[in-house]
């Protein structure tokens, strides 16, 4: 799922710049829980949010409604990890940020296929 | 948001993980107490009947109690302070897995509800007091799938003692009746 979400700044897939490793996904089916933790190319990267907004979106929309996603940072780097971090741990923040058509756009173009 | 009818406070809860009461000075309403101690943004807050207490809940899973204290008696606040004060003076951690989106103080019977992302609700009633010691909870019910997403705001019904409402992310609005443990 994670593999094919797309880095807006360049046009490969995370997977393929080392942003997202899989081995940080726990997912826990029978509590119902996914926990996606991921390293962000560079620790000052601006682009650290929407990163986590569009892995954030892509579970959301893939996975039953039952489950719980915790979306956050590698510990230790990025130097906002925290606030990204409450950014996209808060599900209203995350709706509004949605409800903004100009910022949905770029998340569904962080999230379309490669073609 | 929630109104302390007794004292005409104001309290909000915010994301920058305080609390913060008003009151009206002239035309305006003014900042006179600022709640610290959570550790991430609080949810809500409710104040209890007579408006001395009030309950706050967060993302960081916990309840604080704070009791208002009248200017003057807490020692090293300077004197001439207009302001009360509010202390914690209860913290309940360790009941709730994850953030707690609402809290209700039962203004008939004084329980305390929770609505919490775990998809459960739980209530807390406080134990008989002493004197000089600060109040402490206990958990004395806990339904753990009240609803099938997280569980948003719980209400208790102003006449019938017991009676509870939650609502969720399920759609679903559920009522309850909740009991006193006998003894």
């Amino acid at each position: 799922l994670i593999r094919s979400i797309n880095d807006p700044e360049h046009p490969l897939t995370l997977e393929e710049l080392n942003v997202v490793e899989q081995v940080r996904v726990k997912v826990n089916d029978a509590e119902s829980t996914v926990a996606v933790e991921f390293t962000p190319t560079i620790p000052h990267c601006s682009m650290a949010t929407l990163i986590g907004l569009s892995i954030k979106v892509k579970l959301i929309r893939s996975l039953p409604e039952r489950f719980k996603m915790d979306v956050h940072i590698t510990p230790g780097t990025h130097a906002s990890e925290h606030a990204v971090n409450k950014q996209l741990a808060d599900k209203e923040r995350v709706a509004a940020a949605l409800e903004n058509s100009h910022l949905l756009e770029v998340v569904n173009q962080c999230l379309s296929a490669r073609s | 948001l929630t109104w302390g009818l007794r004292w005409q406070l104001l309290a909000s809860a915010s994301y920058d993980d305080t609390v913060k009461l008003y009151r009206e000075e002239e035309d305006d309403w003014v900042c006179c107490a600022t709640l610290e101690g959570h550790d991430s943004t609080v949810w809500s807050v409710a104040f209890e009947r007579g408006g001395q207490r009030l309950a706050s809940c967060s993302d960081d899973r916990t309840v604080r109690v704070w009791q208002r204290l009248e200017p003057g008696a807490q020692e090293g606040v300077a004197c001439g302070s207009p302001n009360p004060t509010w202390k914690c003076v209860c913290t309940l951690s360790g009941y709730h897995s994850r953030t707690i989106y609402d809290v209700a103080w039962c203004h008939l019977t004084g329980a305390l509800a929770t609505a919490c992302g775990d998809d459960a609700i739980r209530v807390f009633e406080e134990n008989a007091a002493s004197p000089q010691q600060p109040p402490t909870f206990s958990l004395t019910a806990h339904v753990p799938r009240a609803h099938s997403q997280d569980v948003n705001c719980v209400a208790w019904n102003p006449k019938e003692p017991g009676l509870l409402a939650s609502c969720s992310d399920d759609g679903d609005i559920a009522l309850w009746q909740y009991q006193r443990p006998e003894g």
